[in-house]
């Protein structure tokens, strides 16, 4: 349906005529004042497009679609891809779970239709191409930081198969996250920067915050209930936490324009939706902060396991701009800041131990529920150049020694890949479960060392996957009003949500050579072998007596004559 | 070696060196002593220059502006320190939550082998507080940690406050990129012990302590701040760690740098630089500022808190703001200035410090002798033993029973072992029967063992494996703490080289006594306030003595030093195999 002349269409007709051409793109912005006094910005942006790129199916003509993205989806015949990059560290004690978390660095995980044979080339290939579109070093994902995780990284989008052959996942801990990330990703945008939410992202004010991450999930969705045909999803989300300390001057702010120097005038017009979320939760008499312009739109949701109340403005509807056309969200606190969160599953990870020869690695997984105790799967993956001592792994709980129900280890092989160690492990509630595991640092090559060596090397952040009790389940004496009859037993749906929690990524030191002298190194190790080594060596294995000289011409004449007369010799 | 092969010239080099051994011997001695003393000369040694060019040609600028504020946060801590009568530990947390750090606390209890009398503390217990900022952007691989100790009394107090103005003031900048941990410590170095092993989850020396609830990955580098007075004269840089271990020179050299660029006076051992160094009393004073290096490094403890980070490869030294009756007078702002710019630089480094130098002997802030200087001093007294060593081999006619001599190395080494058990294992009993102080108790049943042994083999080759252990004894020490090896070869090698049955008995004794392990020490104690210009009486030296040997041993026990067991373990054996020898029958 779609033409040349439709396209220009869009930008004058209600954006609800790209719904009928099988393509949807919708936007969005959540805003979350945090406790601390810092505030959250996820933006979501959703592409939907009814087109099947399964089973070598040629698909040639985009419109909302990016395509660069879509030539890869069929090329590589991916059916589900996630990457992610990230600058920071997400702080869980302080700022509560995120929506879509991510390690720091970069992050791809992809699951590929089974019609691939070679899983492992067109994963490389594949990893090329993206650090192209990304302008990132993705280049350097290899054998030696891929793993194929058995449990931790399910599909996301619809489909049966879950045969972790074509599974890949990879992190690159060391990735740096800044602006040439950025521009391609606003590239993939229908609106570009131009138009929409997009305005809002100036690099200059995102990356200045205290954390920055921007990920792209592609993955196959039904079309509608009955699911007979796919559709494909294209999510941009990009989440950035600003802090009140260097970006509000302390002060107790925030607005719009203070936070990314734009205010808003209109929607994308190629959006069918264009929204922008309030987190007021813990707001509801407007005793901690204060929003203005007020709308009276509310929506609730469950998110993360706890029922949220929003202010909705959306931006489609001229109304929200106002008179000067323009919106500038000003959000002003009126309480100090609070103490650290207790949220309900964190982590944390750490290098033990002294020295350059061995060392401990243990990562703690709190449970902070009050009394339900919950699964959660944990992978590890350790490049190879730490030696786990696998037989030293311990999981302890309050104490006690905490057997893992389910445990996929699969040890390294130098140069060619990293343990990966996945287990399914049950944290009791109010606990702290500690899970060590010993390693020795190994000598590497001397071409092997990055050029940087005294820095360290880095080990991945473990992912944490767990199905966690929501706080709406444990509500259940409700001070909410909900009818008797609906709260006896939990909601199966709301009982509990899906959490992934990253720690932080581990950085070692290898034990390294002086590369600043290998000149005298050389010179001093071939003197003490060719003079020192070599002279002492003949000194002590050789034995001396001292040798008669030798006669002169004249007697050895007369010996010879006298020899042959049968008489003794001189 | 061609001179070696040909057994004509081998036996005259050998003739030679067996009879001029003693003038070789003595002439080593002599060029050793003479090469240390020149180490302190200026033209002999380099001057300090900055090796790692992240923290070089970077500028930063020190903005700093808060001292005024910080010094009334720290009159703030003094009160409330008063009031709790020990570390403010709500006051504490509460006011690091305000400057926007994320704020942990640590408990932690020991109880010492034995009271410390210099300290009075037997059951420590006590919290450390610490603050973090996170870095933004940054994903907690890395950290810095600037620690000022709440000491009891009034001192130190501007340490805290200035650290809390320094962390409100930090918590506004964008620019850092590696977390900053911000401690106060009780108990001095106890509480950095505990703090220190929680952070790596060690236990070396068992002591009880609460797991850490935040860290900041790994450490790069650290700063003790330690400051009494509101004005200060200048700012003393400690290096000396526990073991003798030193941090990279980098770091001397960023404090020297920012003293210069920011105009405050600078002192390494409590002495300023001079500039007339081809005068005698501008040589002398460099000897002495080295030799204050060189006793300090010796000891083997911690002169600072700095001192335990050494263990876990984290460069670290001790600032010191010192208040003496000169004009000059710096403020608080200055300081955190000072601190600032160190911090900014030390923020900026890509790698660990590792480029500069991590053995070296300072005469000045300015200069350094780098281990290639310094170790020909030890050579030279080294080969002195393995000169002897040749004299003997020489000597010896027929080829040795080496399984002879088990017996007195044996019995020596027992001795050895019950100089390092007892004290600690009689100590009580000790002072239960004894009305002496428990400090004097240790000190007389440690030296209570004058044990003599009469075993009979042959003299020399008792001797030979004598000289030959104390020659790798000294050698391996010397490695790892030069000076401590370099103190004991000044002592050790004359007794190892001149000891034999035939000389005479009462003035050998004597001289063996004077120069064993236990008089050095004696020596080293008044040496040591010589240098420091605060010469004691010897009452008051025979107290300090005392006081300095249990401090040793409570440091081993505390912290780990390997000093006591050293001496205790293998050097003192080591005499009592030459005392066998002189007793001869």
């Amino acid at each position: 349906c779609a033409t040349g002349i439709n396209m220009q269409a869009a930008h004058w007709l209600a954006p609800r005529m790209t719904r009928q051409c099988g393509n949807d793109f919708q936007e969005e912005l959540v805003i979350r004042p945090l406790h601390s006094g810092d505030i959250y910005a996820s933006f979501q942006f959703r592409t939907v497009w009814e087109t099947d790129f399964m089973r070598g199916n040629k698909v040639s003509h985009y419109r909302l679609f990016p395509k660069s993205l879509g030539q890869v989806i069929s090329k590589f015949s991916v059916r589900e891809l996630h990457i992610s990059f990230t600058q920071g560290y997400w702080r869980t004690m302080q700022w509560g779970q995120p929506f879509q978390p991510s390690p720091p660095g970069a992050e791809l995980w992809v699951w590929f239709q089974d019609s691939v044979t070679d899983v492992d080339g067109t994963w490389k290939e594949l990893t090329n191409v993206l650090s192209g579109i990304f302008c990132a070093s993705l280049n350097f994902i290899d054998s030696t930081n891929t793993v194929q995780p058995s449990a931790s990284f399910k599909p996301l989008g619809i489909g049966n198969e879950t045969d972790h052959r074509f599974l890949r996942y990879a992190t690159l801990p060391r990735e740096i996250v800044c602006t040439e990330n950025l521009t391609p990703w606003k590239k993939l945008l229908p609106c570009g920067s131009k138009a929409g939410l997009a305005v809002l992202l100036k690099s200059e004010k995102l990356f200045h915050s205290s954390f920055h991450s921007q990920a792209v999930h592609i993955r196959p969705v039904c079309q509608d209930w009955q699911c007979k045909t796919t559709s494909w999803e294209l999510r941009q989300t990009l989440n950035v936490v600003f802090d009140l300390h260097n970006s509000a001057q302390g002060k107790r702010e925030w607005s719009l324009f203070k936070m990314f120097s734009r205010t808003l005038t209109e929607a994308c017009p190629l959006a069918s939706s264009s929204k922008i979320y309030i987190d007021i939760t813990d707001n509801p008499q407007g005793e901690q902060f204060e929003v203005s312009p007020a709308t009276p739109l509310l929506s609730q949701a469950v998110v993360l396991g706890d029922r949220r109340t929003f202010s909705v403005y959306d931006l489609t509807q001229q109304i929200t701009f106002g008179t000067v056309r323009s919106l500038n969200l000003l959000i002003r606190w009126k309480s100090s800041e609070g103490d650290m969160l207790r949220p309900l599953l964190h982590a944390e990870r750490y290098v033990a131990g002294y020295g350059l020869q061995t060392g401990e690695i243990h990562t703690l997984m709190y449970n902070n529920h009050p009394y339900r105790s919950f699964p959660v799967l944990l992978l590890d993956s350790v490049p190879w150049y730490l030696r786990l001592y696998i037989h030293t792994l311990t999981v302890t709980s309050k104490g006690k020694d905490n057997k893992p129900s389910y445990i996929h280890y699969q040890p390294s092989k130098d140069r060619l890949r990293p343990h990966l160690l996945e287990m399914l492990v049950q944290l009791p509630p109010n606990s702290v479960t500690e899970v060590t595991v010993q390693f020795e640092r190994a000598l590497l090559k001397w071409t092997e060392y990055t050029p940087d060596p005294n820095h360290g090397f880095y080990v991945g952040s473990s992912v944490i996957s767990s199905l966690v009790p929501s706080i709406v389940a444990m509500d259940t004496n409700s001070t909410r009003e909900r009818p008797l009859f609906s709260s006896f037993f939990p909601c199966k749906e709301e009982s509990s949500y899906f959490v992934r929690v990253y720690t932080e990524p581990l950085l070692v030191n290898l034990p390294t050579p002086d590369f600043s002298m290998p000149y005298n190194v050389i010179c001093l190790t071939c003197t003490v072998v060719a003079v020192g080594y070599g002279s002492l060596y003949n000194l002590l294995t050789r034995s001396f007596q001292i040798e008669e000289p030798s006669p002169g011409l004249a007697k050895r004449i007369a010996n010879i004559i006298r020899k042959m007369r049968g008489v003794p010799p001189l | 070696m061609g001179l070696l092969s040909d057994p004509n010239r081998r036996r005259a080099l050998i003739s030679l060196l067996t009879r001029l051994n003693s003038p070789i011997c003595v002439v080593c001695y002599m060029a050793g002593v003479a090469w240390f003393m020149g180490l302190a000369f200026e033209p002999f040694t380099l001057r300090t220059y900055m090796s790692e060019n992240a923290m070089g040609s970077t500028m930063v600028e020190e903005r700093f502006p808060a001292g005024e504020r910080a010094l009334t946060t720290g009159r703030e801590f003094s009160a409330h320190k008063k009031k709790a009568g020990g570390m403010p530990v709500d006051w504490l947390v509460k006011t690091m939550q305000a400057r926007g750090l994320e704020v942990f606390t640590q408990r932690f209890s020991r109880k010492l082998p034995f009271p410390d009398e210099n300290k009075e503390r037997y059951m420590v217990k006590g919290t450390n507080v610490y603050g973090i900022l996170r870095a933004p952007r940054a994903p907690r691989t890395e950290a810095l940690v600037l620690s000022a100790p709440c000491t009891p009394g009034d001192s130190n107090n501007q340490a805290v406050g200035l650290l809390l103005g320094l962390a409100q003031y930090f918590r506004n900048q964008i620019y850092w990129a590696k977390d900053i941990i911000f401690l106060v410590n009780e108990h001095d170095l106890i509480g950095m012990q505990a703090w220190l092993e929680g952070y790596h989850h060690t236990n070396t020396t068992g002591m009880d302590w609460s797991p850490l609830q935040g860290r900041g990955g790994s450490i790069q580098a650290a700063l003790s701040l330690e400051l009494s007075s509101d004005v200060i004269t200048s700012m003393d840089l400690v290096l000396e760690g526990l073991n003798g271990q030193l941090p990279n020179l980098d770091l001397a050299n960023l404090f020297y740098a920012f003293c210069q660029k920011i105009g405050v006076l600078c002192t390494i051992q409590g002495k300023l630089q001079r500039n007339d160094w081809d005068s005698v009393s501008g040589y002398s004073h460099s000897v002495q500022t080295m030799m204050l290096m060189v006793m300090k490094q010796a000891s083997g403890r911690p002169w600072g808190d700095h001192g335990l980070f050494l263990r876990y490869h984290i460069e670290a030294a001790s600032i010191k703001g010192i208040n003496s009756f000169r004009q000059y007078k710096t403020d608080v702002t200055t300081i955190g200035r000072l601190l600032e710019g160190m911090y900014r630089k030390l923020n900026n480094l890509l790698e660990r410090l590792h480029q500069s130098y991590f053995f070296y002997l300072m005469p000045s802030l300015s200069h350094f002798v780098s281990i290639g200087y310094y170790m020909p001093a030890f050579g030279l007294l080294a080969v002195i033993l393995l000169l002897r060593a040749l004299d003997l081999w020489v000597q010896l006619v027929s080829s040795p029973g080496v399984l002879s001599v088990l017996t007195p190395l044996v019995i020596s080494h027992l001795t050895g072992v019950a100089l390092y058990t007892l004290p600690i294992q009689f100590q009580e009993m000790a002072v239960e029967q004894f009305p002496v102080s428990e400090t004097e108790a240790v000190v007389l049943t440690a030296i209570g063992y004058n044990v003599f042994l009469f075993i009979y083999i042959g003299w020399r080759v008792l001797k030979l494996v004598a000289v030959l252990y104390l020659a790798v004894l000294l050698g391996c020490t010397a490695l790892i703490n030069f000076s401590l090896g370099f103190i004991l070869a000044l002592t050790l090698v004359p007794v190892a080289a001149f000891v034999t049955p035939h000389v005479p008995k009462v003035l050998s004794a004597f001289i063996l006594v004077i120069l064993s392990p236990a008089c050095t020490l004696l020596f080293s104690v008044f040496f040591f306030q010589e240098l420091q210009e605060l010469p004691v009486s010897f009452q008051e030296g025979w107290l300090l003595y005392l006081s300095v040997i249990s401090q040793g041993i409570l440091d081993h026990f505390l912290y780990g030093s390997l000093v006591y067991p050293l001496i205790a373990l293998l050097v003192y054996p080591c005499w009592l195999l030459f005392w066998n020898i002189l007793f001869w029958k």
